[in-house]
This record gives C-alpha cells, structure tokens and sequence, in this order.
C-alpha cells in the first residue's frame, strides 16, 4: 500500500496513542472500592462480639458530640502550627495543642496533593486515585458512601461556608451554604471575608449539628508569593482569632447543654516550599490535624506530642463521634485517643465496628483475605473480646476484666494498622495485561516508524507501507489465533480486575488483529531493508556520506535525553537536561560558524585522508549505513561554499555574534524561574519581580517586552494585523494593569481591581481576528497555487495570532520569555540556518530542543503543582470548562507550541523562496545547468514538494539542449 | 597520611622510574628530524612513525604520571590533604605539575621546532603571548561555565579554578604545540585538518577532555547527596579522566590506524 509521508505519520500517531492511553488505563490504579450500596444505612451494624452469653447491645453506640465544627484551612502545612510560625502567629492555637483540651496529630495526606481528591479522602476516609486531579476543576457530585451523606442520612442539619468544590460534591447535603470560587488565585482576602461574615450570626444560632469551614486564602497566598511571604503571618493570625472565636462559642454553649461538642482544624494538603502543591514533597504531604473539645481535657503535665497519622484516618473518627456507621470504602482506622475517655466497653465496640468495616473492605478486594495477617490479627480479637464481654457481662473481678481489657485494645490497634496498611497497598497494584498490550502496540508502531525513515523522508515523500501483502500471510493469521488464544487464557485465569478483559469481545479482536498485522509489517519491513542493505552494499557507487559533529550532537542528544528519563531525578530535573543540550547545540553551531568563516580555504575535501574526529568515535552505532536515510545526510560537499562569504560585514559579524547572544539570553532566562526540586527554592529573578516592593520594576519590564513583541512580530505581517497586534499588545497592558499585577504611570494607587474581563475580552477579540486573517490567507492559497508568497503571510500571521495570546496569558514576569523566544528565533533564522544552510530535518530537531527548553524557561516543571491555573480564567466571568482547560493548556505548553509554529512557517518560507528562485532562473536567460543546480540543491536540503509546473520549465531547458536529465 | 597510603606511593616512584629512564634516553639520544617526509619512501616514514609514535606514547605516560603525582605527593607535606576535601588545593597543584610537565617536554623533545632560528626577544613575546592566551582561555571557559549555568557570584573561585585545570588540559598543549596561533588551532580541531601525529594526539586528548568535563556534569541533578557531586567536583573529575583517557588512547587509536593515516604537509 502506497501511502505519503504525512498520511503514514498521522496513523503512527493515532495508534501510538491508542496504545499510550491502554498503558495508562492500565497503570493507573483503580481505587479500592466496597461493592456494598451506598444506602448503608439498611444494613444493620455489627453486633457486639460475645462467646456464648448475649450482648444486648445491637444498636449503633450513640453520639459522643453534640455539635461538630470542622474548620478545613486549605494548604495547613504541619510547621504553620507546630512550628515556630504557630508560636510567632497563632497563639492560641498553640496554648490549645500544648495545654488545652485537645489532641493533635500531623496528617499525612496521599497523593495526589490537590483539594478535590483531599477532600473525597478527609469525607470518605478512601484513596482518590490520579484520575481525580483532571476532576479537580470540574468535581462531579460525590456518589461513594461518606460522612455527609450518613450524617444528613440520621437527621443531622449540616451548614457548609467555603469552596465551591464541597457544594458540587454534596449537591442538597446542606441546609445553608454560600461557596466561594477558588479560582481567582490572586483574591486572598475575600474569600475568607466570605466565609467568616456568616460566623457571628451561624454561632449564635443552635439549629445546626454540623458547620463546615473551608478558608482558602493561606492556599493563594502560597500560590501568589510562596511560603516565606509575609502575608501568610497576617494570614494565620487571622485563622488563628477566628478559631478562637468558634471555640469559645462551644465552650459557652457547652456549659448549658454539658454535652460535650468538637471542633476539628485541619488542612487538605501542605505547601511546597515554592508555594505549589500536587506532588509528593514531604511539606505538601504533612498536614496539621487538631481535634478540640471539653472530652479531651488533660491533667497537668500531661504532654501530647503530636502523632503522625494518615489524612484518611478522620472519616472513621468523625462518624464515630458522631454516632454514623462508618465509610464503606475508608480504609483508615479510628484516632484512638479521641475515644480513650470512654468506658472500656464503649472503647472496645468502636475499634470492633471499625476492625468489622475494614475487613469487610478487604474480603471485597482481596480474593485471599483469610491469608492477610491483618484479618488472622482480627479473628483473633473478635474472638478475645466475645470472651470480655462474657466476663463483663458475669460481673468478673475487675483486675482481670481490666487486664483483657488492655490486652483486647491492644490487639484491636494492631489489627487495625496491619488492615489499613495492606488495603492502602492493594492502590498500587497495577493492571500488568491491559499495560503489556499498549506497550507492544506502541514498540511495534515505532519499530515500523523507525524501518521507514528513510523512504519516508526521501524526495518523493511516499513510502511502500507493507501491510497488505502480510494481511493474506499464514503468519498473520497464526499470530492472531496465538494471540486471541493467550487473550482469552488470561482474561479466565485473572483474579483482579482488567480492564482490557473487560472490552468487548469484537474490541478485543481487533486490537489483536492491530497487533498481528503492524507485526507482519515490521517484519516484512525488516526483511527488505536487509535485501537493500546487500544489495547497496555490493553497489560502491554509493559515496559514504559522512555525519558532521552537529548531526551527530543532534542524535546523541535527542537519544541522551529520551535515556535519562530512567532516572527519576533526571526527571525531576529534566530543566537541567535541556538548558544543558541547548548550551551544547549552541556552542557546535559556533563552531561550525567559526570553521567556515576562518577555514574556507583548508576546508575543501581532501580525498586522501581519513581520519576520524573524536567526535564521532563515541558513537559507533551512529555509523551504522543502514540507516540511511537522505535527510540526515549532510549533502555539504554537493553544497559548495555556504553563503557566508556573501556576506557584508555587518552581517558577518552578527552571525559570529549570533551564538553568543543565544547563550547569553539562555542564561538570563535561566535565572528567571528557578524550576524542578532540588534548586527550586533558589532565588530567582521571578520571585523578585513578583514581590510587591517591585511593581514600579515590574510594569517597565512588561511595558518594554510588549513593545520589543511588537517590533519583532510585525516585521512579516500584513498592515491590518500589524495594527490588530498593537492594539492587542495595548489591550494585554490595560488588562495587567486592571488586575492589579502592573501600573499605569499616571495613576499610581491602584485601588479598584477588578477581574479585567472586558480588557482581556478586548484582546481575544485581536487574537480571533489575526488567526482568522491567517487561516483566510491560508485557505486562498490552497485555492490560487501560482501564489507561495501568500501561504507564508498566512502562516506568520497565525504565529503571530499566537503570540499574541501568549503575551497575554503570561504572567507579567515572564513576559521576557516571551520576548527572549521571538528573539532567538528571529536570529537564528537569519544568522544561522539561512547562512548555514541546515537541513530541515537539523532545523526540526532543533526547533523541537528549544521547545522544550522554553517549557522550562516559563517556570513550568515535571510536577503538576507548577502549572498556572489562573490562565484558564483570562477573560472569562465564570467557570466554562472548555475555554479554561484550552487556555490553561496553550498556556502551560506555550513555549513548545510557539517554537513549533514557528517551524512551519520558516519551513514553508523557505520552500517558496527556493521556488521562486527556480522560476526566475528558469524563465531567465541563463544556463539550464544552475536550474538543475538547484533543483538538486533544493533535493539536498529536504524541502521538495513535487511541482511540475515549476520543474516544466527547467525540464523543458535541459532537453532543449540535450542534457541528460536525472530528477 | 596513613601509612598504607604512604606505601602505595612509595611503590609508585620505581614504576616512575622505570618508565621515565627510557623516555629521557631516548630524547637524549635520537633527535629525529621533524615529520616532513616524501610519500613515496614507504619504509622509512613507517619507521619513522613508529618511533614517533613510541615517543608519544612516552610523553603521555610521563603525563599521566604527573597526575598520579600530583595525587599522592602533597600529602607528604601538607595535613588533611584529600582530592575531595582540599579540592582546590589539589585544582592547583595538579593544574601546576600537569603544566610543568608539558613545558618540559616540549622543550625536550620539540615536536615541531621552528626552522628559522628567532632571536630572544622574539621568544620572550611569544612566551608572553602564550601567558596572555592562557589567560585568556581561563575567563574563556569561565564565561561559558556560567553561560552552562555555574553559579554567577558564588563560588566564583571554584568556578575559576576549574576553567584553570580545563585551560590546563586543553589550551597549554596547544600553546606548546601550535604556539599562539589561533588559525591553527581552528585548523587541528576541524575534520581532516591535522598534519601530524602529534597534532592528532593533541586533537584527540583535548576532544577527551571536553567530553569528560561534558560527561562529568551529568551526577549532578542526581539526588545521591555524594560529596563529589559539589560543584564543580564532578566536572573537574570528568575533565581529568578525560584527559588522562586520552592520553591514553591517542598512541593507541594512532598505533592501530597508522596504516591508514597520512598527513598532508604544510
């Protein structure tokens, strides 16, 4: 099957990603799940344990609180309250973990660190799994079985102030509640405002059992200025007078009822020292936990350090202090201290209930429970504590009863780590079969992809795809048989869950019969490429065509890069990597300009000698001549003399220069955003600009990058888009300046801020009319082929439609990357690749390393805690799912898309001028010999799209003066 | 020092011996004349590569000494020396003897001495000039171990120290060699622009030298928390194995390909 270049990548493409989301369906783990209806509330809970005499006690223990207050701080790091930060700021909180009635612990929170999935665990006392994060922005209502739902389930009126999130998740849970967005990360005063203006009037009130508080603003200012900024003291300060507040309310209120009430402070996640969270640092991780109330009281002396315990441990205490069954999927155990007030047998009925619950969970999930230690560890107590109670129930000595006792608690404990810890561990069990057969879809497509490289990229742009001829093989069909054979093998021997079992039988099918047939084809593939490698190297005609140090730099580290992804701090630091290559790419590109401006006269090839650089001896698997492939030949002896000595003097000297200006911008943009996690918490010139001291500083800087984005951009744009782009460089000012992150020179107090929608609706509309100009420029060149000029405009105007949406999605300190980025490009395009003449496939490569490079310039990191939400929200009022989640995108992976761009469009205006060139010269008075001299240039440098209406005039030339021709 | 170490050292010195007897012999006896020869008298340049090409497996074995001296002798005379610990101390004496060392063999065995006899003060400026380029290069490499991102204010003296042992193992034998002539140099480092074996050593060693610094600045993201992946520890360990690396396979790569290697004359 004959197939072009593009149509044979594109389906590459399209498998490579099928298999890809296989493997992650695969490697993402499903949660631990109880099969139990949510409706829990129709089973009965489990009786007392009691060997032989029966226990009268069938019926849920009732509440131990009256009211239960939860005050939810988003991003409570442990050290903001047991730190030396909670003794400067919130000292009364301090007093209550060191002397009060209360007991605390650090939580410890699992990934991923983000508000959602938190929030599932503290409510339902389960394991959220990665999916979670994509929900975060969009939470759908929270179906599993949770506190919330027991507790409105048993009559108890719940009020909720705070993140909308909770609202989307118990939809009709609370009787009274006002959310607030989360989403304009720079608010973080108003937010909490919001919360607390409802306080007074709610704790005066006593109509309510359950008040839930959830503060976001500690969370955006770690977000805005990181964890050191001083905004955060005022911050806790603040929490620290509102705790107060609520406490001594319940504890007025207690002294009516005597019924003693809780009040719960926790965080969802930490902060990471850069202000982020999402990722596994132990700052994210530890949160602070403290549970008050007059049940708690101490005797002097008495001093609770706080325990470390996990963040899902919560649910389990909160439904038994409040008198609920708990969670049917928690898999945390019951904060003992909370009950340890209680008479034993009160003790002993808690830890049993939750002891029931999670080894109902793990029978659910494990099918060889009965040989978990955890479950053996809880046969055993239930059986220990049928015998307590039969000696309670008897009225024994009271020295025994209170040794069993102990001895009963203690077992009950223990069970109860060893099941929480296994069920914990059954989340990272992964789905082996439904990842191995992504994985060999996504080999065998690259294999394919890597055998066709050079037909793929040769001149005609075409390629022999065998995939027919294998369809009707007996292999093929052997395959397929072995392979649905295995399939249905394996999918009736499983045990756990799979996913790939559980497609449809004809879904199933047809990816076996994919996999069958990319093998036959890799194999056919194979085959002729070893019938060509003989066959070529018994024909000496073929001159050995040597690499230069840049192809070979280019391969060694494109194959580096994809090597080091083993290491995980390679990944971590993956920052490093790139600014490293780029640095190394920009000192070969150096070396080549130096060579060619000072050598030209020793640098003609010399037959005679062989000797071999030192660059290329350490790759000898490079030399491999099968891998031919006619893009990746330098053809720089068919060149001739680069253009550089046609060069006048000024521009001579900036293609010398040229490198080291690259490598100077590289630097500067380097200490911009500190990035990664080893140096993340360096200073940076980010953090700096940022700091409020340093508005003034700030507003000049973008001021001067709008205008310097300006005057690189228009240089190839038509006059309309050229004012569309001012106009819209202006608009991206007026909306800095309107969100309160620049200054306008004269107006120099900036008091109302407002969202700047209008301003950066003003802007969108510029960046729909520049694309939309391009895509019409674009469109009317498909139509009217005689016309190259018109394609290139139409591509430049659709970067620069980009452009303009970047600049206005950037935060203002990065605006310089933006800058830098526009800069680079516009010197390597004219000081390097032009006078260099490098080949697209080098020009690609390259493209693709400086992408990558700007992703990191831009402050973003492997860690999903660095990618800028607030993006998402440019001029819109409300949350829109769509045009947040393409804002954020375009904005986080700007830098590669940009630079990928940009690519098209030198691309495509180098194939049109190399083609205008030939209709000249054709049409002209000279030689046939230059146009054929062209032609065959324009082969070497990889741009040829078959045109025979420009080729008519050269052919008809050479056969007018009867050369031969070889096209 | 222990005393274990004290003995492995004592050790080192009859092997050094050993080796360098030979070597100053054979520079004391057989001044052969320079590499220009007629293509055409097959035996006679084979011989003549041979001999060459023992000498320069001796020079660089007296190289590679050098550094192993520079390991082991400060300890005699100075406390608590250890490559790790007193890293700069031993950049420096290190970066001392390795220099030293080429001085001194180049004023020996005179790979290419000039035909036409110069006067003092014409030596006394190229020596000058030659002090000047090996400045030059230090500031040289430590701008572009910034621009690699080193830290710009700290550590500014490691940094610098570190630009020195690379001057060391790069630019002092090409100053030896090529003398300051930066047309040269651009002409050895480029394809098929050496015109000795000597200069393909050279080109060789320096190559190695460069990429073990490369090479060496790859542990650092790695989160081992091992003393030698300070900055600029790891590099500077990259660039002496790298040179030493190529010292060593420079004779050899030279020995097995001589065959097929002829120089152009200039």
């Amino acid at each position: 099957m004959r197939l072009g270049s593009g149509t044979f990548a594109a389906c590459c493409v399209v498998i490579e990603v099928l298999g890809v989301a296989l493997f992650l369906r695969g490697f993402f783990p499903t949660p631990v799940r109880s099969s139990a209806r949510t409706e829990h509330q129709a089973e009965p809970p489990a009786p007392e344990p009691s060997a032989g005499a029966s226990s009268n006690w069938t019926k849920l223990p009732p509440p131990l609180f009256r009211k239960v207050v939860i005050m939810l701080i988003d991003g409570l790091r442990d050290d903001f309250v047991f730190g030396s930060k909670g003794v400067k700021f919130m000292p009364y909180t301090t007093y209550l973990v060191e002397k009060g009635a209360s007991h605390s612990f650090v939580a410890e929170a699992k990934l991923p660190t983000v508000t959602m999935p938190r929030i599932k665990a503290l409510m339902t006392g389960s394991l959220p799994g990665f999916i979670d994060v994509v929900r975060n922005l969009n939470s759908p209502a929270l179906l599993e079985d949770n506190v919330i739902t027991q507790a409105k389930a048993a009559g108890k009126r719940i009020i909720f102030y705070g993140d909308e999130t909770w609202v989307k998740l118990f939809p009709r849970h609370f009787v009274e509640y006002d959310g607030t967005t989360s989403f304009f990360v720079s608010d973080y005063t108003e937010v909490d405002d919001n919360v607390t203006r409802h306080l007074d009037k709610v704790l005066k009130r006593g109509d309510w059992d359950v008040l839930i508080l959830h503060y976001l603003g500690l969370d955006h200012i770690g977000h805005v200025s990181g964890p050191s900024s001083p905004l955060i003291g005022h911050k806790l300060r603040e929490m620290d007078s509102i705790l107060m507040k609520i406490h001594t309310s319940l504890l007025s209120e207690e002294r009516e009822t005597l019924v003693p009430n809780l009040l719960v402070l926790c965080g969802d996640h930490g902060m990471s020292e850069t202000g982020g969270h999402g990722a596994s640092s132990v700052e994210e991780l530890n949160t602070a936990l403290i549970l008050i109330s007059s049940a708690f009281e101490r005797k002097p002396g008495d001093i609770r350090r706080p325990k470390h315990v996990q963040q899902t441990d919560l649910a389990a205490t909160l439904a038994i202090g409040l008198g609920l069954p708990i969670p049917g999927n928690s898999v945390g155990s019951l904060l003992f201290p909370t009950v340890e007030g209680r008479p034993v047998r009160e003790q002993l009925r808690f830890l049993h209930l939750n002891a029931v619950q999670l080894s109902k969970l793990l029978q659910e999930n494990v099918p060889s429970y009965t040989k978990e230690p955890g479950f053996e560890q809880f046969k055993m107590s239930e059986r220990l504590h049928g015998n307590w109670i039969r000696l309670y129930l008897e009225e024994n000595n009271s020295e025994v009863l209170f040794n069993l006792g102990a001895k009963v608690r203690r077992q009950y404990l223990d069970a109860l780590r060893t099941l929480s810890l296994s069920l914990s561990r059954q989340v990272a069990q992964y789905d082996i079969y439904s990842m191995l057969v992504g994985t060999v879809m996504v080999l065998e497509v690259l294999a394919l992809l890597l055998l066709s490289i050079p037909q793929a990229l040769s001149s005609e742009a075409e390629l022999e795809v065998p995939l027919w001829s294998p369809v009707f093989s007996l292999l093929f069909y052997l395959m397929f048989l072995v392979l649905s054979a295995l399939h249905v093998i394996v999918c009736t021997s499983t045990e756990s869950s799979c996913y790939f079992c559980g497609l449809s039988w004809l879904t199933a099918g047809g990816v076996m019969a994919l996999i069958s047939a990319l093998l036959c084809a890799v194999g056919s593939a194979l085959a002729k490429m070893f019938a060509d490698g003989k066959f070529l190297s018994k024909n000496p005609a073929h001159p050995k065509a040597r690499w230069s140090e840049l192809d070979v730099l280019i391969l060694l580290g494109t194959t580096g890069h994809v090597l080091s992804l083993g290491a995980s701090s390679f990944i971590e630091e993956e920052h490093q990597t790139w600014y490293f290559l780029i640095n190394t790419l920009c000192l070969a590109l150096c070396h080549e300009i130096y060579r060619n401006c000072f050598l030209r006269d020793d640098c003609e090839p010399q037959q005679c000698s062989h000797v071999e650089e030192g660059f290329v001896s350490p790759a000898p698997a490079l030399q491999d001549r099968s891998i031919r492939c006619n893009m990746l030949e330098p053809h720089r002896v068919s060149k001739g003399p680069t253009s550089l000595d046609t060069l006048r003097g000024y521009e001579k000297w900036m293609v010398l220069a040229s490198p080291w200006v690259i490598l100077t911008c590289c630097r500067l943009l380097r200490s911009l955003n500190q990035t990664g996690v080893q140096w993340a918490h360096r200073p940076d010139l980010g953090h700096w600009l940022t700091s409020s001291d340093h508005k003034a500083e700030l507003s000049v800087l973008a001021a001067l990058s709008l205008i310097l984005i300006f005057a690189l951009v228009q240089r190839r744009c038509s006059l309309t888009s050229k004012v569309a782009m001012a106009l819209g460089l202006l608009g991206v000012y007026c909306y800095r300046a309107a969100i309160g992150n620049v200054l306008f020179p004269w107006q120099r107090d900036s008091k109302d801020i407002s969202k700047g929608v209008i301003e950066a609706r003003f802007v969108h509309v510029f960046v729909l009319g520049i694309l939309f100009t391009g895509t019409k420029d674009l469109l009317k060149s498909q139509v009217i082929a005689a016309d190259f000029t018109i394609k290139t405009v139409g591509l430049w105007e659709i970067y620069s439609g980009l452009v303009l949406l970047a600049a206005l999605l950037f935060r203002p300190h990065n605006l310089p990357v933006l800058v830098f980025s526009l800069f680079i490009q516009t010197i390597m395009t004219k000081f390097i690749w032009k006078p260099l003449r490098h080949d697209a496939a080098e020009i690609t490569i390259m493209h693709y390393w400086f992408g990558q490079a700007f992703f990191y310039f831009q402050g973003n990191s492997n860690s999903i805690a660095t990618v800028d939400v607030s993006a998402g929200f440019v001029g819109l009022d409300t949350y829109m799912e769509v045009p947040a989640m393409f804002l954020t995108a375009f904005a986080t992976f700007a830098g590669p898309v940009l630079w990928a761009s940009h690519l098209v469009s030198f691309l495509s205006s180098e194939t049109s001028r190399t083609r205008t060139n030939i209709l000249q010269i054709c049409i002209g008075p000279r030689r046939p010999q230059i146009a054929k001299a062209i032609l065959r240039k324009n082969k070497a440098g990889g741009i040829t799209i078959p045109d025979f209406q420009i080729y008519y005039g050269a052919i008809i030339k050479e056969y007018g003066t009867g050369t031969e021709i070889d096209i | 020092m222990d005393p274990a170490l004290f003995r492995s050292s004592l050790s080192v010195w009859p092997s050094f011996l050993l080796v360098s007897a030979p070597v100053l012999f054979d520079y004391a006896s057989q001044r052969v004349p320079r590499c220009s020869h007629s293509p055409w008298i097959a035996s006679q340049e084979n011989t003549m590569k041979d001999t060459d090409i023992k000498r320069l497996l001796y020079t660089h074995l007296l190289c590679i000494f050098s550094i192993i001296l520079s390991i082991f002798i400060p300890s005699f005379f100075l406390e608590n020396f250890s490559i790790l610990e007193t890293h700069l101390t031993w950049l420096c004496i290190c970066s001392v003897f390795v220099t030293a060392v080429n001085l001194l063999l180049y004023l020996v065995v005179k790979p290419n001495a000039s035909s036409k006899r110069s006067s003092l003060s014409y030596k006394v400026t190229r020596f000058l000039k030659c002090c000047i380029y090996f400045l030059m290069s230090c500031f040289f490499f430590h701008v572009i171990f910034v621009l690699y991102g080193a830290p710009l204010i700290e550590l500014v003296l490691e940094t610098f120290l570190f630009a020195v042992i690379l001057s060391t193992f790069t630019t002092v034998p090409c100053l030896c060699l090529l003398g300051p002539n930066i047309k040269a140099w651009l002409r050895v480092f480029s394809r098929n622009g050496v015109t000795s074996i000597w200069e393909n050593s050279l080109q060789i060693t320096t190559i190695s030298s460069f990429i073990g610094t490369w090479l060496g600045a790859f542990p650092i993201p790695l989160d081992w928390e091992r003393p030698w992946q300070v900055w600029p520890i790891s590099c500077t360990l990259g660039a002496t194995f790298g040179y030493v690396a190529g010292l060593v396979i420079s004779p050899l790569w030279i020995y097995w390909n001589r065959k097929q290697l002829t120089y152009k004359n200039h």
